[in-house]
């Protein structure tokens, strides 16, 4: 095949000092073993990029915030658990003392802050250091990338929202509540963990997209959960105090973490963390349409965005 | 069957034309892509990976058109950008693991794959700390290490010397010449330098404004647009009498730069010896003594400035 002389300008082998050294060196293998297809390469990706999520396999440093998180989001369950195995006959508690479902709502700030740092940790990163053009350049669909990564990122928001409940779940269990209601309650949380996650990840990955600077990505994914949720907060109290139910059920709408418990309330009658939660069918669906709409929304905004990047 | 071919490849940019009906067939070996700042050669590349869709014409890769089957073509090349396109904060053992995976390897083959690639390489110990802690040498070989990793039948480098400097140049070369030699994997590798690509390649493509201004063998090429430079030593105004010597002969000689004597050269291996030959025998007949006589490294400029390529300025 290659009919090329073997020029002078090769240069020696840098090992090639012993008379030996030609045995060290293989020289160069021909890759002969099978080669995997679009879906155990799509497989590869998202693992390595949930990995990423909390910074292994990446420099020590990028682990730090991730680990603190995941560290923080834990801890409230494990003292919510010692309590109710320690003191459940005490206090005479025949339930979880922070609801599954109301658990994410209280800890909110840890995890806006780790969808806030983690999503350009994975998606700006890429266009940054123009990264991307190597996943481009190999036989990865550019769909797939775009899927792949949101999929890594919502994983990992699952784990970290997730986590904690799975602790209270076993703590439950330990403790000796009811094991069938336990699980129900469990799975309905998980489900509506799984809902919140998508919807974080969905804004903090189109958000990241579209600012490759990685600061301002950041600032901009807190404020505007931060905000958000505390205008929503603000006006269904209001709407609460002065009788209007339905203006703060609409206003629930606005902030992923107001939805979700609305749609949890909803689905699953979960107990409700907001003043006005959704009422009837219709608000209730409203609610489920509108998280269909942030996610696959968010999703296709991505899709366009990546449509046209070549490096 | 050849490694890339195009015909009628033409890439236009609302404001430029960057490849312009450009009909090219490449084959085994090394092949050099050379063209000044914006001739369109990472165009070209980005083209032929199916990065980039061209406006009118067709282009194969390995036989693979690659509009209709780019997944086909991009899983049978590697690519090396001329840009950085490195994470800083993962190592390079772990990126061209991963990228080797995204290629299609398992991991373990991967990992095996990758441990060899960075020998070859050339990058030892370091490949385990963060590619942001790196050397623009050791990035540029983290580059081209991913883009080895999944042992491709093609490489298309972009300017892998880009921002090295002379010693890591020809270490870059080198590994050029050996992945096109040893490793028995096509080349192809673009620089705006000709003089750089002429020591590696076995065949050289210009390009100039997106236009294809010359494709031949590197002998060709030299033959064609070389010159000899002369350097003798001996008194004052030696460089002068030579100069005058050997135009007295035929040889259409003239003045270079810092005392050299420049010496435009056409026709084959045999037709260059004879110039040698007789540029030796003048040189001794003057009672000097010969410093050096090499070729002249053109760079791409000096190709257009002669009026494009293949012509040669006789008029010395
Ligand atoms: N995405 C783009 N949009 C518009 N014009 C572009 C784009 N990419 C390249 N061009 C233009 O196309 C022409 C060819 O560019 P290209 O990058 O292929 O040149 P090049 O030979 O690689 O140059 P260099 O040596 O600077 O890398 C240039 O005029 C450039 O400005
Ligand atoms: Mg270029």
């Amino acid at each position: 095949m290659t009919e090329v002389p073997a020029v002078s300008t090769s240069p020696p082998e840098p090992a090639a000092v012993a008379p030996s050294a030609v045995i060290h060196d293989l020289g160069y293998r021909p890759y002969e073993g099978p080669r995997l297809g679009a879906g155990a390469v799509s497989w590869a990706f998202f693992v390595t990029g949930l990995r990423h999520c909390f910074g292994l396999g990446r420099s020590g440093r990028s682990k730090v915030l991730p680990m603190i998180l995941l560290a923080l989001m834990l801890l409230p369950a494990l003292i919510l658990v010692g309590v109710l195995v320690q003191a459940k006959d005490l206090l005479g508690l025949d339930e979880q003392i922070v609801a599954y479902s109301t658990y994410p709502m209280t800890t909110q700030l840890l995890i806006s802050v780790f969808v806030a740092a983690q999503a350009p940790a994975l998606i700006s990163r890429d266009l940054r250091f123009r990264t991307i053009t190597l996943y481009l350049a190999r036989p990865l669909r550019r769909t797939t990338y775009v899927l792949v990564r949101v999929a890594s990122l919502t994983a990992a928001t699952f784990v970290l929202i997730g986590a904690p409940l799975l602790l209270m779940y076993l703590g439950g269990l330990l403790a000796e509540l009811p094991a069938g209601r336990e699980t129900g309650r469990f799975l309905g949380a998980a489900v509506g963990a799984l809902l919140l996650a998508a919807c974080l990840a969905g804004l903090s990955a189109l958000t990241a997209a579209l600012t490759v600077r990685r600061g301002l990505a950041v600032a901009a994914v807190i404020v505007v959960l931060l905000v958000s949720y505390t205008v929503v907060a603000t006006i269904q109290g209001i709407a609460w105090d002065s009788g209007h139910d339905t203006v703060g059920e609409v206003a629930g709408l606005f902030s992923p973490y107001t939805l979700v418990n609305g749609v949890q309330v909803f689905l699953f009658d979960a107990p409700e963390a907001t003043p006005t939660p959704p009422t009837g069918t219709a608000m209730g669906l409203l609610y489920l349409g509108t998280v269909a709409v942030l996610v696959l929304g968010s999703m296709a905004a991505m899709l366009g965005r990546y449509r046209t990047v070549t490096s | 069957m050849h490694v890339i071919e195009t015909a009628g490849l033409t890439k236009r940019y609302p404001r430029v034309t960057a490849l312009d009906a450009l009909d090219l067939a490449v084959g085994d070996g090394i092949t050099g892509l050379v063209g000044a700042n914006g001739a369109g050669k990472s165009t070209l590349i980005k083209v032929l990976l199916g990065l980039v869709p061209a406006t009118h014409g067709t282009a194969r890769v390995l036989g693979h058109d690659v509009a209709t089957d780019g997944a086909a073509v991009r899983s049978l090349v590697g690519y090396m950008p001329e840009h950085d396109c490195l994470p800083p904060d993962v190592s390079a053992s772990d990126l061209v693991v991963h990228m080797g995976q995204m290629s299609g390897l398992p991991y373990a083959a991967a990992r095996e794959r990758a441990a060899d690639v960075l020998r070859h390489v050339g990058l030892a110990e370091e490949r385990y700390r963060p590619i942001g802690g790196y050397s623009t040498g050791m990035k540029q070989r983290a580059k081209l290490a991913q883009a080895l990793v999944h042992d491709p039948r093609l490489v298309l480098l972009d300017e892998p010397t880009n921002g090295l400097d002379p010693a890591a140049r020809d270490d870059m070369l080198a590994l050029v010449r050996r992945i096109g030699t040893d490793f028995g994997i096509a080349v192809l590798v673009s620089s705006h330098l000709l003089g750089e690509l002429e020591r590696v390649s076995d065949h050289v493509v210009v390009l100039d404004g997106g236009r294809l201004l010359r494709s031949s063998a590197t002998t060709d090429f030299l033959h064609a647009t070389g010159s000899l430079l002369v350097e003798v030593q001996g008194p004052a105004g030696s460089d002068r009498r030579l100069g005058q010597a050997l135009v007295d002969a035929g040889l259409p000689a003239r003045p270079a730069e810092g005392h050299l004597v420049e010496v435009p050269v056409a026709g084959d291996d045999a037709a260059r010896d004879a110039v040698r030959d007789r540029i030796r025998d003048t040189v001794v007949d003057l009672g000097l003594g010969l410093v050096r006589l090499q070729e002249r490294h053109h760079r791409i400029e000096d190709v257009f400035r002669d009026g494009g390529a293949g012509r040669v300025d006789q008029s010395a």
